[in-house]
């Protein structure tokens, strides 16, 4: 219980507080797209990945078609996969993962992700679950707290604080990509994606993403095993 | 409402309907694959770099292809603050907080220097 709370204090550490803000951008978008507080609220909850949250609102705004919409969800969500993953041998206790452990990969998203890669390998197994469902709880209050603010300041704002407050998100992922990459082909994995997201938006929008991924991952991957 | 979300409780339905399926099924499906899949295996390393681009190219089309009102903001001045963002996140050694706030006021004085009758 001691350690679960000193997990839910990541919420006023720096990646709560830098997730807290994107979530602020996130709320004050679902407000420009006309969306009610509770909407943005339970949309928060229930994906819990700012990028998912942020494509499922934005093609709300364009008017797509939610299977197009649910299309692109899964594509962001690809990534949810390795990152569980990796994790989940980190919360094994007794060569066993607890069945809390499968529920608790709700909490799997960037930030709570590198914070739980670098943080659990120092605990003792047996806290190691209880830190993580405490970090993903004190995550989830940053992000609600902020989606709700945006929310309620989106239209008092000055238009220019509010496109800063917009500009959050993708600066966060940015980041959060260049501190996750460790080696050469991690780089060109991320280069090839800022090139080709774009090229492939302005060709075949929709499918974008896959695209990208796929292209611009399987470049990387190839190049990484040539170098062996 | 909006064009495509279906009022109240359907609305509600309908995301959850979406999250279940097309959003936490990854978690689940990394949650099984997690008591097999070692780090090291190829298909767990290529899966990565796909993530990797990917959310690259969702950073970018979020940058040059906004909605709502940061498409107001001059495209160089949005693609300037985010390298100044990153620049400063890379020297201060992976500063989150530093990189993001570098970013944000470089954005608010080039907007603000943009306005200003020269």
């Amino acid at each position: 219980m001691e350690t679960l709370g000193r997990g839910w204090l990541i919420a006023v550490r720096v990646p709560g507080i830098v997730l807290f803000a994107s979530s602020v951008g996130y709320g004050a978008l679902c407000r420009d797209t006309g969306l009610d507080l509770g909407l943005t609220l339970f949309i928060n909850a229930v994906f819990f990945a700012l990028p998912a949250q942020v494509v499922v609102v934005d093609q709300i705004a364009r008017g797509a078609a939610l299977t197009g919409a649910a299309f692109a969800v899964a594509l962001t969500a690809i990534r949810l996969l390795p990152m569980t993953v990796s994790l989940l041998p980190l919360l094994r206790h007794e060569d066993r993962l607890p069945r809390l452990g499968f529920l608790a990969t709700h909490f799997v998203a960037i930030s709570v992700w590198l914070d739980g890669i670098m943080r659990l390998p120092l605990l003792p197994t047996a806290l190691r679950l209880p830190y993580f469902i405490g970090t993903g709880l004190g995550m989830m209050s940053a992000t609600l707290c902020g989606s709700a603010t945006g929310f309620i300041v989106a239209k008092s704002v000055p238009p220019i604080i509010a496109a800063v407050l917009l500009f959050m998100p993708p600066s966060f992922f940015l980041l959060s990509l260049i501190g996750t990459a460790r080696i050469r082909a991690d780089w060109l994995a991320i280069g090839l994606g800022a090139i080709l997201g774009p090229v492939f938006y302005t060709l075949a929008p929709g499918v974008d993403l896959l695209l990208t991924g796929v292209i611009g991952g399987t470049i990387a991957f190839a190049v990484s095993r040539m170098r062996r | 409402m909006t064009a495509t979300l279906p009022e109240g409780v359907a609305g509600y339905l309908l995301i959850t309907a979406i999250a279940l399926v097309a959003h936490e099924s990854w978690r689940w499906a990394g949650a099984l694959l997690g008591r097999r899949v070692r780090e090291t295996d190829a298909a767990f390393v290529w899966v990565r770099y796909v993530s990797a681009a990917l959310v690259a190219g969702l950073t970018m089309r979020l940058v040059l292809f906004p909605a709502g009102v940061l498409g107001e903001i001059d495209s160089h001045v949005r693609v300037i603050s985010l390298a100044m963002a990153a620049i400063v996140y890379v020297l201060a050694r992976n500063n989150l907080g530093l990189g993001i706030l570098s970013g944000s006021v470089t954005m608010l004085v080039l907007a603000y220097a943009a306005k200003l009758p020269f």
